[in-house]
């Protein structure tokens, strides 16, 4: 008989050891899925997971995949640690995008070479904005953040589709449902390359400073300590005198003005107008991001990289293999699937059964 | 309005709601024992694909409910296993439920796009399906729109008039003081998360089957997320959960209807909208106003439970 029992704190070489052991399961489940879907698995897998890495231009579309990603998970990974379940990242996103758009729509000219900081000014704000009303009615009111916040992102979906094929379309588009493009109005609306012959745009050292910002901000600051605690010890945190409707409001606006960039970022830098679908669902990967990377800011970049080449996998395998572009959902829902499981063996000890002598149990 | 019209509308308002209250009563049940699973949507496009693809392959419809259920369930046990023996956290476990059942329905409905199937035959109940506007609408229903309401009755009296309704309430308010006293925490809340994923998988049937027969990828289109909402607007409450579907069954046609009959002129999307804005309205009068006293959430809800022996 098995007995499994609380570890006193989680084992740390395991906390990083399961994420590459969930990856690794995540890709056995997916060869058998595949196997049963009588799609040949070496050939789908080569194209999700390889093909795409074997150049360079692969490679800066994966930085450039992975930069929203990485953006959004930042800020979610902050709110979670605090117990804050902000899962609208993906209505803020597009928020940002239609904020700091519509700078450079309508007023870039007249900003001249300011026209890209405001915009990215905008595009945090437009999304500090989305994450607000679910931080008010909270923090005021008591309603769940969880329902508040996925609600507001299907709102934002049809804001941002009331604009593109309302009063913000090209006059001159062939009625198609898109902006003008931005460097059309200003051309200092656009994001200098990182690389040249590339998409990969300046945002994506933007985003690694933002990542050791944040990551200095939770180890070594007392608000980021504060975070902790409300997170772990609620109780203590209260005795403590720590203000939860402060740290709510905290940490939403700072997950939403992260998301309202990432959102800025894209349509500022690879689509270049806004259109009716920015995001292919970053704002909720961003989530699974968040948990694998152990809601750590240095762990959520390489989860970022992950998540970025099952999008680009996806694509890949629709290109390559036929298989439809929903089979990246699939992936990212195994791997969520595995690392919240794994995370069993880091938390707690399976050993055969025994009278534990001696040993505290919570 | 004449009287056709009239039917039309009632019809069409039963269409709509009876996914959401099937779905919301599931979740009922599972929120009731203490577990918050937010992968309705993805349990829900599992059942949809699935039983779209066994009436497509046997021709029964029957077969397809039925294999919709077990669907929903398939996924129900996958969250179950993950957050009640493993202890996962609910939210994380249930976003990626959701996650992986979009994906997993459209990969399997990839070659199922755009083929009709026959719609769930009506079951008219003799003389009384005759009765002008009461007959084709209460009593000219399929089995699931029945089922929605049967079970509404069924659940209510489950949870406030039978002994192990009142176990499983027990669970989901004090999981510690239901341990003491013997009862199997564990296994209550597996049956309720199962209970919850067969009829999500049903609320899918309906909607593949029913609603519009055929299979489009996403096709509950975030039916699943208002049904979690209606769990909260009905506080936890059979009964209420019934008259919230139909209240946002009625919000879904009226705009569809403004939006056709052109009586409104504002752009199609800020009535789409409505649902959605619905929902938070609700969600803040029933936090903050003169009910706030009977939200009565129950009080284990989302907390995991290990036994500590």
């Amino acid at each position: 008989m098995l007995r499994v029992e609380p570890r006193r704190e989680a084992s740390p070489a395991l906390t990083w050891a399961t994420p590459v052991l969930a990856v690794v399961l995540t890709i056995v489940t997916g060869f058998f899925l595949f196997l049963l879907l009588g799609v040949d698995p070496l050939a789908a897998l080569y194209a999700m997971f390889v093909s795409p890495l074997a150049s360079v231009y692969g490679l800066s579309e994966l930085c450039l995949k992975a930069t929203p990603l990485i953006l959004c998970a930042t800020g979610l990974a902050i709110g979670f640690r605090a117990g804050v379940w902000n899962i609208g990242a993906e209505g803020q996103l597009i928020l940002g995008a239609i904020f700091g758009g519509g700078i450079g729509l309508f007023w870039s000219p007249a900003l001249g070479p300011l026209a890209l900081p405001v915009m990215c000014l905008f595009g945090v704000l437009g999304g500090m904005l989305w994450a607000a009303i679910p931080a008010f009615l909270k923090t005021r009111l008591g309603v769940n953040e969880i329902l508040t916040s996925l609600m507001l992102t299907y709102v934002a979906v049809l804001v941002l589709s009331t604009l593109v094929y309302g009063p913000w379309k090209d006059p001159q588009g062939y009625g198609f449902p898109q902006t003008q493009f931005f460097t059309d109005i200003s051309p200092w609306t656009e994001i200098p390359l990182l690389l040249p012959e590339t998409r990969l745009h300046w945002g994506f050292a933007l985003t690694l400073l933002i990542v050791a910002g944040a990551w200095l901000f939770v180890t070594r600051s007392l608000v980021g300590f504060q975070v902790r605690v409300i997170g772990l010890a609620p109780d203590a945190a209260a005795f403590a005198g720590f203000s939860r409707t402060r740290i709510i409001w905290l940490t939403m606006l700072l997950s939403g003005g992260l998301a309202g960039l990432a959102g800025l970022l894209e349509v500022a830098g690879p689509i270049g107008q806004i259109v009716p679908t920015i995001s292919p669902g970053y704002g909720f990967t961003a989530i699974i991001v968040a948990f694998l990377g152990r809601l750590h800011p240095l762990g959520l970049v390489a989860a970022g990289f992950l998540m970025a080449l099952s999008f680009i996998g996806g694509e890949n395998a629709q290109v390559e293999a036929s298989l439809p572009q929903a089979t990246t959902g699939v992936f990212q829902g195994l791997l969520l699937f595995w690392v919240l499981a794994c995370d069993f063996l880091a938390r707690y000890r399976i050993r055969l059964a025994q009278p534990a002598v001696g040993r505290a149990v919570p | 309005m004449s009287t056709t019209i009239l039917v039309a509308s009632l019809l069409t308002i039963i269409g709509a709601a009876t996914p959401l209250l099937l779905a919301a009563l599931g979740e009922l049940v599972a929120e009731r024992s203490g577990v918050l699973n937010l992968g309705v949507e993805g349990m829900m496009l599992a059942g949809a694909v699935t039983g779209f693809a066994a009436t497509m392959l046997t021709g029964s419809g029957t077969v397809g409910v039925i294999a919709a259920a077990v669907a929903g369930m398939a996924m129900a046990l996958l969250f179950g296993v993950l957050t009640l023996s493993l202890l996962s956290n609910q939210v994380a476990t249930g976003l990626a439920l959701t996650i992986f059942g979009v994906g997993l329905s459209a990969l399997v409905g990839s070659g199922f796009v755009g083929s009709p199937v026959a719609p769930l035959p009506k079951l008219a109940l003799p003389g009384l399906s005759q009765l002008p506007i009461v007959g084709p609408v209460l009593f000219g229903q399929d089995f699931l729109v029945y089922l929605s309401w049967a079970m509404t009755a069924a659940v209510a009296w489950f949870l406030t008039r039978t002994r192990p309704g009142m176990i499983l309430r027990a669970v989901g308010e004090s999981h510690e003081a239901a341990h003491a006293i013997g009862y199997p925490v564990i296994r209550i809340r597996y049956l309720a998360v199962l209970f919850g994923g067969l009829m999500a998988g049903l609320a899918g049937a309906f909607l593949s089957l029913s609603y519009t027969p055929m299979w489009v990828e996403d096709m509950s289109a975030g039916r699943g997320w208002i049904a979690l909402a209606l769990v909260v607007f009905a506080a936890w409450r059979p009964w209420r959960a019934l008259i919230g579907a139909y209240l946002f069954g009625g919000v879904t046609i009226i705009q569809l209807h403004a939006q056709t009959s052109g009586i409104i002129n504002v752009p199609a999307q800020v009535m789409s909208m409505l649902p959605y804005l619905a929902t938070i309205a609700v969600l803040v009068a029933i936090s903050a106003g003169p009910w706030r006293g009977r939200l009565n959430a129950p009080a284990c809800l989302g907390v995991p439970f290990r036994p500590a022996t």
